[in-house]
C-alpha cells in the first residue's frame, strides 16, 4: 500500500474518530439530563450513544492500523498497546494509547455488564469520559497538519460542542426526582456517633 | 417445556428513567411520576426481545426477568 | 387466676426486674435447642412485630440456611407511633426478651445477638442494658446494641439488617431477604421482642400451658396499646381470643361514645364502631375478617370526631415517613395524602376521590418494601369505613364559621 495512502488514511480515520467521540459524550450528557422530545425517545439517545461508541471503535482500530503498519512512523505493535513507548513523538502518541485503551474498557466492560454488575460499571464508565480530552491533546500533538486549518477548525468545533454540554449538564440540577429526598432520608436514619 | 418469564424490576434502583416504558408499551406503562407499571403474568413469547432490549437499555439495570412472580416476604 | 404472663411478677411501675428475682420466679434458662423450633411451631405461635408470622416457620428458614453463622436480631425499635408495649416490655422484663433472644440463638445456631432499641426510648435502653450487664460473662460476649433511628420504616427487619451492617436504617430490596443474608451477609432472625418473651415462658412451661389462656378458641396472650378515647389508655396484657369490646372495658370503658375504631394501628385498618366491638384479638381470627392484628395498636376514634380529618393528618405522617428510595411510594403516598387533606380542608370533589381510588391501586406493590402497601390498605379502609364523610365532607372553614364568605 502507498505510504501516502496510510498516512492520509490515519490522519482521515483520526479526525473521524474525534467527531464521533465528540458525538458520544454529547448523547452521554443528554441521556443523563433525561432529554426526550415526541419524535425523540429516551431509547434513541441510549441506542445512539451506544452505536457510535462501536463505530467510533471501528475508526480508532483504522487508525491505530494504519498508523503502526506505515513504514514512515517506525512503529511496532506495542507501541499501540504500551503508552510512551514509541520513539515517535513519545509523549503525544502515548496519550493516544491511552485514550484507546481507556474507550476499550468501556467498550468490554458494557458488553459484560450483567456479570461485573452496575457499580463497578459506572466507575470504569466515568474514567472512559477522560478519553476524550486525553483524545483531542493526543490530536494536536501528535498530528503533522495539528495546527493546519481545517484540522484545527474540525478541534475547535468538537471542544466547543463538548464544552457547551457539558457545562451544562454540571449547570441544571439532578434529574433523579428522588435525589434530593433520599440523602435528606439516608441521613435522617444514619447511625449518630455515640455521646 | 417453554419457559415462562416474568420482568421483574429492582424498586430501589429504579430511577423512574423510562426506557422500559418506550421499548415495551405493551407490557410496561409509566405511572404519573414517570415509574413503570408492569402487567401481571407472563411474557408473550412474540414480546421476549422486546423485553430483553428493555432489560439491557435500563440505565441502572433496575430490570431482570425471573422464572417466578416476585412476591415480596412477609415484613416481621 | 391471672392470665398475666410476660407481666406477671412485680408492679410495673416498680423498675425492672433483676436477674436474680427473675429467677427465683420463673426458674433458669432452659438449655434450649433445635427442638425449641419444633415445640413453637406446635404452639402455633406468631410473630408480634406486625406481619403476625409462625415463629417456628421462621426459625425453621434461618436455621436451615445457618451454618452456625446466624445473627438474632431482637427487634424492639417499635417505630409505631401510638404502640408502647415493646418499651414496655423492655423496661419491665428485659430478662425474658434477653432469654428469648439467647433460645433463640442456640435454636437457629447464631454466634450474634443484635438488640435495636429506638434511640430515643431511653429508660429501655438502659433497662436492657442494666439487665445485659447481670448475665454471664458467655451470654454478654454474644451482644451487642445498636441505637434504631426514631423513624417508621427503621422496624422494617431488612431495614434493622441495613443498619447493623452499614449504619442506615433504610429498608433493602429483596432478594435476598434477612433470613438468607442479613447482617454481616449471614442468615439473620429478626424478631420482635414481646415475641422473643413468649418463646422464653413456653420454652419452660410448654404447649399445654400455652393453650391454658386464650378465649374463643385462641390459644396464649398477647401485649395490646389501647389508645385514643378510652378513660384509661396504655399497654394490657390480653388473652388471645379476647374482643375489642372487652379490651375497652378493660382500659376503663370509652371515654366517649365511640365512631370508628383503628384495628392494626397505622399498618392495620379502620373498622366501624359497632362492628369492631365484636373483633377478637387474635392474628388468625382477625385475618378471616381480612383485618390485621399488626403490632397491637388499638386506637378508638370518638364519634364527634372527623374520619376524613383523623385520616388524612395519618397519611401525611405515612407519606413524610416514606425512606425515599422507591418513586411509587414517595410520590403516590405524598400524592394521596394531598388529595385526603384537600377532602379534609376544602371539602369532596370528584376528582379528588377518584384519584384517590386510582392511585391508591397503582402504587400499592410497587415498593420496595411494605410500607406504601401499608399505607394503602389503611387508606382504602378510611375509604369504606367513612365513604359518607369522604363524598359528603363539608370544607372546613365553613363547618367552622356558618354565613363566612369564601376567601378569594
Amino acid at each position: 500500500m502507498s505510504n501516502t495512502l496510510l498516512w492520509y488514511t490515519t490522519r482521515g480515520a483520526g479526525a473521524v474518530t474525534l467527531i464521533l467521540l465528540s458525538a458520544v459524550v454529547m448523547l452521554g450528557v443528554l441521556s443523563a439530563l433525561r432529554a426526550q422530545s415526541p419524535s425523540w425517545p429516551r431509547f434513541l439517545t441510549t441506542g445512539l450513544h451506544r452505536n457510535l461508541a462501536l463505530l467510533t471503535l471501528v475508526f480508532l482500530a483504522l487508525h491505530i492500523v494504519t498508523a503502526v503498519v506505515d513504514p514512515f512512523t517506525h512503529l511496532g505493535w506495542l507501541a499501540a498497546v504500551v503508552p510512551f513507548s514509541s520513539y515517535y513523538r513519545t509523549f503525544w502518541l502515548g496519550l493516544g494509547v491511552i485514550a484507546f485503551e481507556l474507550l476499550a474498557a468501556i467498550v468490554v466492560t458494557s458488553l459484560a455488564r450483567g456479570f461485573i454488575g452496575h457499580g463497578a460499571w459506572r466507575a470504569i464508565h466515568w474514567l472512559a469520559y477522560a478519553s476524550w480530552p486525553i483524545g483531542v491533546i493526543h490530536g494536536l500533538g501528535t498530528g503533522t497538519d495539528a495546527w493546519s486549518a481545517w484540522f484545527f477548525v474540525l478541534t475547535a468545533a468538537c471542544v466547543a460542542a463538548v464544552a457547551v454540554s457539558v457545562v451544562y449538564r454540571f449547570t441544571t440540577g439532578p434529574r433523579d426526582p428522588l435525589a434530593t429526598a433520599r440523602t435528606a432520608f439516608r441521613s435522617a436514619v444514619e447511625r449518630r456517633k455515640e455521646s | 417445556m417453554k419457559k415462562e418469564l416474568h420482568i421483574s424490576i429492582d424498586r430501589i434502583k429504579c430511577d423512574g428513567h423510562g426506557l422500559c416504558g418506550e421499548i415495551l408499551p405493551e407490557l410496561i406503562r409509566l405511572d404519573d411520576w414517570g415509574y413503570p407499571i408492569i402487567a401481571p403474568g407472563p411474557i408473550p413469547e412474540q414480546l421476549m426481545p422486546l423485553a430483553q432490549r428493555a432489560m439491557a437499555d435500563c440505565p441502572v439495570l433496575a430490570i431482570a426477568l425471573r422464572r417466578t412472580e416476585r412476591h415480596k416476604p412477609a415484613a416481621g | 387466676m391471672s392470665h398475666l404472663r410476660l407481666l406477671a411478677g412485680r408492679d410495673l411501675m416498680a423498675g425492672p426486674e433483676g436477674l436474680n428475682e427473675h429467677h427465683r420466679r420463673l426458674g433458669p434458662l432452659p438449655a434450649g435447642g433445635p427442638e425449641l423450633i419444633d415445640l413453637l411451631t406446635r404452639t402455633g405461635l406468631t410473630g408480634r412485630g406486625g406481619a403476625s408470622f409462625p415463629l417456628g416457620l421462621k426459625w425453621r428458614s434461618v436455621a436451615t440456611h445457618s451454618r452456625g453463622t446466624a445473627v438474632v436480631v431482637a427487634n424492639g425499635a417499635e417505630g409505631e407511633p401510638h404502640s408502647k408495649k415493646d418499651r414496655l416490655l423492655m423496661t419491665a422484663r428485659p430478662h425474658l426478651i434477653l432469654d428469648g433472644a439467647f433460645l433463640a440463638a442456640r435454636a437457629v445456631r447464631a454466634k450474634q445477638v443484635v438488640l435495636y432499641v429506638g434511640e430515643d426510648h431511653h429508660a429501655a435502653r438502659q433497662s436492657m442494658s442494666m439487665a445485659l450487664a447481670e448475665r454471664s460473662e458467655e451470654e454478654r460476649r454474644l451482644v451487642r446494641t445498636v441505637a434504631s433511628p426514631a423513624r417508621y420504616v427503621a422496624g422494617d427487619s431488612s431495614a434493622a439488617a441495613h443498619f447493623a451492617n452499614a449504619g442506615i436504617a433504610t429498608p433493602t430490596s429483596t432478594p435476598p431477604s434477612p433470613h438468607e443474608s442479613g447482617v454481616d451477609g449471614a442468615p439473620t432472625l429478626v424478631q420482635n421482642v414481646e415475641s422473643l418473651a413468649h418463646a422464653a415462658l413456653i420454652a419452660r412451661h410448654g404447649e399445654t400451658w400455652y393453650r391454658s389462656a386464650g378465649r374463643r378458641g385462641a390459644a396464649g396472650t398477647l401485649l395490646v396499646t389501647m389508645s385514643g378515647g378510652v378513660a384509661g389508655p396504655g399497654v394490657l396484657e390480653i388473652e388471645a381470643g379476647t374482643t375489642i369490646a372487652e379490651a375497652v372495658e378493660m382500659a376503663g370503658g370509652a371515654s366517649e361514645p365511640a365512631g370508628a375504631v383503628l384495628v392494626g394501628g397505622y399498618f392495620g385498618s379502620w373498622v366501624n364502631a359497632q362492628q369492631a366491638w365484636e373483633l377478637q384479638l387474635d392474628a388468625a381470627a382477625l385475618r378471616t375478617r381480612g383485618l390485621s392484628l399488626g403490632c397491637g395498636v388499638i386506637g378508638v376514634l370518638a364519634k364527634r370526631r372527623c374520619g376524613v380529618c383523623e385520616t388524612a393528618g395519618i397519611m401525611r405522617y405515612l407519606a413524610a415517613e416514606s425512606s425515599a428510595q422507591c418513586g411509587p411510594c414517595f410520590f403516590g403516598l405524598r400524592a394521596l395524602a394531598d388529595a385526603c387533606s384537600r377532602v379534609a380542608e376544602r371539602g369532596s370533589n370528584p376528582d379528588d376521590l377518584h384519584r384517590l381510588h386510582r392511585w391508591a391501586n397503582e402504587v400499592s406493590g410497587r415498593g420496595a418494601c411494605h410500607h406504601p402497601d401499608g399505607a394503602v390498605m389503611f387508606l382504602q379502609s378510611a375509604l369504606k369505613t367513612f365513604s359518607d364523610d369522604f363524598t359528603h365532607h363539608p370544607a372546613h372553614w365553613r363547618a367552622q364559621v356558618p354565613g363566612a364568605k369564601r376567601p378569594a
